[in-house]
């Protein structure tokens, strides 16, 4: 197995060697998981087995974080630089690309040719879905990175979610805007999930345009181009999602429609938790300080991130956008999620029971200790909010009016 | 012509050769990059964070 030698400030040399370096392979197996219901499906004839993905990531998952736990566990800063260059991590998120190209059209394939019931069909083309936004997160890890052909593979593997526009949006757009009430993939205290989504997925898609459009008029061209980065990745989804209609007819209008709405879900499930309430504050310009360690939600358990590109370490992702996935750091005091993000969908898709978890985490932060200003707070819920959790003598620690610094 | 530089990503804005890909044309001074203007490659620095490099 390999390592990396690195000498500290001190001149002492020290070794690492990366305890998860084979376990990221599960990052890349885990978009075919629907693919071992379907082989049990033909194995017994049970319809049962093909809602086996179900529960792979929403009973298995979550109970594995809480068995398995957290892993605090870092490479030290002194050898990140060589993490970063070991090729074989990148590869990975090179292969996933055409996986994801195999579990949708894998399935399509299935749902057309074997006569299932409603149910079963309508479960497979959610888990189709679901299988398509790990795509997203696959793109995700692919368009932070500086080189065309990350670049290039990032629009790509956004076509089969039909989500082109996340490159623009993520990187311009939620990077910039992160924790701010501007933000439409930030989402508030007192917002549900299913709000959040009416607003995060036309907005997301609404500042992307822009974003796009203000670039290619500064290059002297209209949005309608071939350069729009979105346009691209959307030609893609088209072609690949007229080839299914034509291969396999018309049933592949509700099974796409399904998979699209449940994958774009995927990622509103992810935004939803990742900066829940957080808030940037503004300095003496009215401008947004930057963003900050603490205004992002985390996770360190170990099941959840093996199967997500490590992306429930999120803080250390917003502090340092361009850091490759292997080599993300934990921090002790960050705001921390009740589980990993699977078992966190659950809680949230249970608006009373988000609230009732997750905002006391919230109010008890460190940096916010009961302060309500500084949280990120849903308007229509504001009022509410302030009767409930705005008299000082409720809150714990107990809220001091610091006096105003000139 | 200057250049200047994203202590966060190391992104470098070249004065006389600007961001062909950003619409920026070569010659574009930095101050007169937009105000809102934020590092192309990680969305964290903004303009008054770049360091002038040469
Ligand atoms: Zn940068």
């Amino acid at each position: 197995m390999s390592g990396y030698t690195a000498a500290l400030k001190s001149g002492e040399a020290i070794f690492y060697q990366d305890k998860k370096r084979w376990l990221w392979l599960m990052s890349i197996v885990y978009p075919l998981q629907p693919f071992l219901g379907i082989w049990l499906y033909v194995k017994t004839g049970t319809e049962a087995w093909l809602l086996l993905s179900l529960a792979l990531s929403y009973i298995m998952a979550p109970l594995l974080d809480m068995i398995l736990g957290e892993d605090e566990n870092n490479p030290p800063e002194e050898v990140v630089l060589q993490l970063d260059a070991d090729r074989y991590y990148r590869f990975l998120t090179y292969l996933v690309v055409p996986i994801h190209f195999v579990s949708l059209i894998g399935i399509a394939w299935f749902v057309s040719t074997h006569e299932l019931s409603t149910w079963a069909f309508v479960g497979l083309a959610i888990i189709a879905g679901l299988a398509s936004g790990l795509g997203i997160n696959t793109g995700h890890e692919l368009g932070h990175k500086k080189s065309k052909l990350e670049r290039t593979l990032a629009k790509i593997v956004l076509a089969v979610p039909f989500y082109g526009h996340f490159w623009v949006e993520h990187n311009r757009g939620h990077h910039r805007d992160v924790a701010t009430p501007e933000d439409p993939a930030s989402a508030r205290m007192g917002e549900s999930i299913y709000r959040f989504a009416l607003r995060e997925i036309p907005g997301a898609f609404t500042r992307a345009w822009t974003i796009e459009k203000d670039r290619l008029e500064r290059r002297g061209s209209s949005a309608w181009n071939t350069n729009n980065q979105i346009l691209q990745s959307m030609a893609i989804s088209v072609v690949l999602q007229i080839g299914l209609l034509i291969a396999f007819g018309w049933l592949m209008i509700p099974f796409l429609l399904i998979h699209n709405i449940f994958a774009w879900w995927q990622l509103t499930s992810a935004n939803y938790v990742e900066h829940y309430g957080l808030l940037r504050e503004k300095d003496e310009q009215g401008r947004y300080r930057r963003c900050e360690p603490h205004h992002s939600w985390n996770s360190n358990h170990v099941y959840s991130n093996l199967v997500l590109f490590h992306l429930e370490r999120h803080s250390d992702h917003h502090a340092h956008p361009l850091r490759r996935y292997q080599s993300l750091r934990h921090f002790d005091d960050l705001p921390t999620l009740p589980n990993g993000y699977f078992g966190s969908y659950l809680i949230a898709y249970v608006p009373w029971l988000w609230y009732r978890i997750m905002d006391k985490r919230l109010l008890a932060l460190a940096h916010i200790s009961g302060d309500l200003n500084k949280i990120n707070i849903y308007p229509p819920k504001r009022q509410q909010i302030y009767a409930r959790y705005g008299r000082p003598e409720r809150l714990q620690p107990v809220v001091i009016e610091e006096p105003q610094a000139d | 012509m200057s250049e200047y530089r994203c202590p966060e990503c190391g992104y470098t804005y070249n004065e006389q050769s600007g961001d062909e890909f950003e619409g920026f044309s070569p010659g574009t001074a930095f101050v007169d990059l937009p105000a809102d203007f934020v590092c192309p490659d990680c969305s964290v620095r903004s303009k008054d964070e770049f360091e002038r490099v040469s």
